[in-house]
């Protein structure tokens, strides 16, 4: 970790959805996707989301990209308030923000040649054409692929390929801030590797900062710097990936990192701490912690009022009333 | 271990397309026992999933061609007739998918589902329905009463694939196949239906045959594992010789190639190029053009099977060599 100037701030973050139910006596109610999540990124950090399915990671990072508008709270991105930004910062701002996505087939256009793909967002962003042409080609190379690939199309490309194509789109604007959202849960094996290998190395070189969501345990601890743990909405634990994974705090954080797979046959468990259950609805929650039902440790004090984030440290955060001390 | 439950033999699967063959599987051979759970493990395109739907017939039908015998208990899978073919897919041989929802009919309820199934056999309704709470109570389904009169898009991913599970379970099959069976899911449920499976075995003796390409499963649940590339089963042992003593060169890189440090512990060992197309049977290692160990005999002469162990062989001329 370089220097510790702060490249993305949230600071009590909130989405909520609103479902209407019933005709002719509609009843409003909150889904709250992401809710009261406060948290720092320093430039050129790595930082890896987790969470299961429907616990939010994606509603946050579509709010950092901008995509979809904030219910409360504050987001500041290099400096800029979301919630007040001109059509300037905005602008600014989608060119300092790029976006990589789990199915590279799906967001590239299937009509459009690889070159036009990724000189589309310099075009929008008023790149004349023939540095567009030429950026095209830097990029490529950036993310080692050959330029005959210039004029192929989407489905001439293998998935490997398509993900580079995908990351060099990314680089094209010269960002400051990657948002990778499941960027290998596509891919084989060999093919991961090799995506990931490149990703860091993009990074390192680029000083980029990077928010990497996923669920897959080994990728995230491979990549990232700090890992934030996210469930039903809230961040329950945030801190270096030695801590997340050595010396969880958050019951939740512990029961996921032992349910990931050891690659060891020898180390299998015959009796694992699993967690019960399913993570349940964000449409039903109650006025405690939300990991209560699932908590081995709950107690009364758990289930009636919602815990505040407590910080261990500088880099570790816990959203918890009964922490666990150092695991054995 | 046990009796022998199934074996095959020399089974080779062809696809004829417009420009002649494209060889899926070649000559795969191994056996599985009773109460043993037996990994295939290898990357999209293998022929991994072929050969699992083969067993039980399952393939589209028309332009592929099986060479080879598939041996369940006494019979030869390849020889018998569609309706002893039907006895055999569920009650004797059952198999769940990546992902239950193809598998569920959307418009009727989950337990109505599986209760068709039991009726199969010759049950009364009112046993066939306490035959279902039963089962989803064993595969640890919550609220199984409320359950079995939901449809499946009221169900969550974990609870699909319970659902399939229980399914599969109603008619006591003797061999599981599971094609991918945690994909589609969470990790934190990925390990509970890893445990239900795990519980299956230690049971009711069943075995498994689990086709995968997550590493850590197999090292999770595995008795014995044969990895696959490029439709032909490259090396085979069981779950510790092969993790800790791996002998083909492409075993051995895609051990390196899956992330289980963090990234200041070393950058992740890659295998270039990629799974060529097989369309012509030629004598070669189809692994010879990755990789690091190739030389003019791997391109020009078949492998033949070497035996490390009474239970480890592998296919490769260059056993033992380091890469340089």
């Amino acid at each position: 970790m370089a220097e510790q100037e702060t490249m993305i701030k949230l600071d009590g973050l909130k989405k909520y959805f609103v479902v209407k139910s019933g005709l002719i006596k509609t009843k409003k109610q909150y889904v709250r996707a992401v809710d009261e999540i406060s948290l720092e990124i320093k430039t050129g950090e790595v930082v890896g989301l987790v969470g299961e399915s429907g616990s939010g990671k994606t509603t946050l990072a579509r709010v950092v990209l901008g995509l979809t508008k904030m219910t409360g709270g504050d987001v500041y991105i290099d400096g800029v308030d979301l919630a007040h930004a001109s059509r300037q910062d905005m602008k600014k701002l989608r060119r300092e923000i790029a976006v990589v996505f789990q199915d590279p087939l799906s967001n590239l256009n299937p009509r459009q040649t690889v070159e036009s793909s990724i000189m589309r967002p310099m075009l929008i962003h008023g790149v004349p054409k023939a540095e567009a042409k030429q950026k095209a080609k830097e990029v490529l190379d950036m993310v080692k692929m050959d330029q005959r690939y210039l004029n192929s199309f989407p489905h001439q490309l293998s998935g490997g390929q398509l993900q580079r194509i995908a990351i060099a789109r990314a680089l094209a604007l010269n960002p400051k801030i990657m948002i990778l959202d499941e960027p290998t849960s596509a891919l084989d094996v060999s093919v991961q590797a090799q995506i990931l290998n490149l990703l860091i190395e993009l990074q390192e070189d680029l000083h980029l900062t990077y928010l990497v969501i996923t669920h897959d345990l080994n990728v995230i601890k491979y990549i990232s710097d700090k890992i934030a743990v996210m469930y039903l909405g809230r961040l329950v634990e945030f801190g270096t990936t030695e801590d997340i994974a050595k010396n969880p705090l958050h019951p939740y954080t512990r029961s996921l990192m032992a349910s990931a797979p050891v690659l060891d046959p020898r180390l299998r468990r015959e009796d694992k701490e699993l967690l019960k259950g399913d993570p349940g609805s964000l449409m039903k929650i109650g006025a405690g912690c939300r990991f209560a039902d699932r908590c081995p440790y709950a107690t009364e004090e758990c289930k009636n009022s919602e815990p505040e984030v407590t910080y261990v440290n500088e880099h570790h955060q816990v959203n918890c009333y009964h922490p666990l001390g150092e695991v054995k | 271990m046990g009796e022998k439950l199934l074996e095959l033999k020399d089974l080779s699967i062809d696809y004829k397309i417009k420009d002649g063959y494209l060889s899926a599987v070649n000559k795969v051979n191994f056996t599985i026992d009773r109460g043993e759970v037996f990994a295939i493990v290898g990357e999209s395109g293998c022929g991994k999933s072929t050969l699992a739907h083969s067993i039980l017939r399952l393939l589209p039908g028309g332009n592929e061609i099986v060479t080879g015998e598939i041996h369940f208990k006494d019979e030869d899978l390849t020889l018998v007739d569609q309706e002893r073919m039907e006895h055999v897919r569920g009650k004797e041989i059952g198999m769940i998918f990546q992902n239950p929802l193809d598998s569920l009919n959307p418009v009727f309820r989950v337990g109505d589902q599986i209760e068709e199934a039991l009726l199969l056999d010759d049950m009364s309704e009112e046993d066939a329905y306490k035959r279902v709470i039963e089962l989803f109570k064993d595969v640890k389904m919550p609220d199984a009463e409320e359950r079995a009169k939901s449809f499946p898009h009221e169900l969550s991913g974990g609870m699909r694939q319970r659902v399939m599970i229980a399914m599969m379970l109603s008619r006591n099959p003797e061999l599981l196949i599971a094609d991918e069976p945690t994909t589609a899911l969470d990790v934190t449920i990925e390990a509970q239906i890893l445990e239900i499976l795990k519980q299956m075995k230690k049971e009711f003796n069943a075995a498994i045959m689990l086709i995968t390409h997550n590493f850590g499963l197999v090292a999770e649940i595995a008795d014995k594992i044969g990895v696959m590339y490029a439709g032909e089963m490259v090396e085979q042992g069981d779950v510790f010789e092969i993790f800790e003593n791996p002998q083909h060169p492409y075993t051995k890189l895609l051990m390196k190639a899956l992330p289980s440090g963090t990234k200041n512990d070393g950058r992740l060992q890659t295998i270039d190029g990629s799974v060529p197309r097989i369309t012509e049977k030629k004598p070669e290692c189809r692994f010879a053009n990755r990789c690091p160990l190739a030389d003019e005999k791997c391109r020009t002469e078949n492998p033949p099977m070497e035996w490390i162990s009474d239970t480890h062989y592998c296919k490769c001329f260059h056993l033992g060599e380091e890469e340089k």
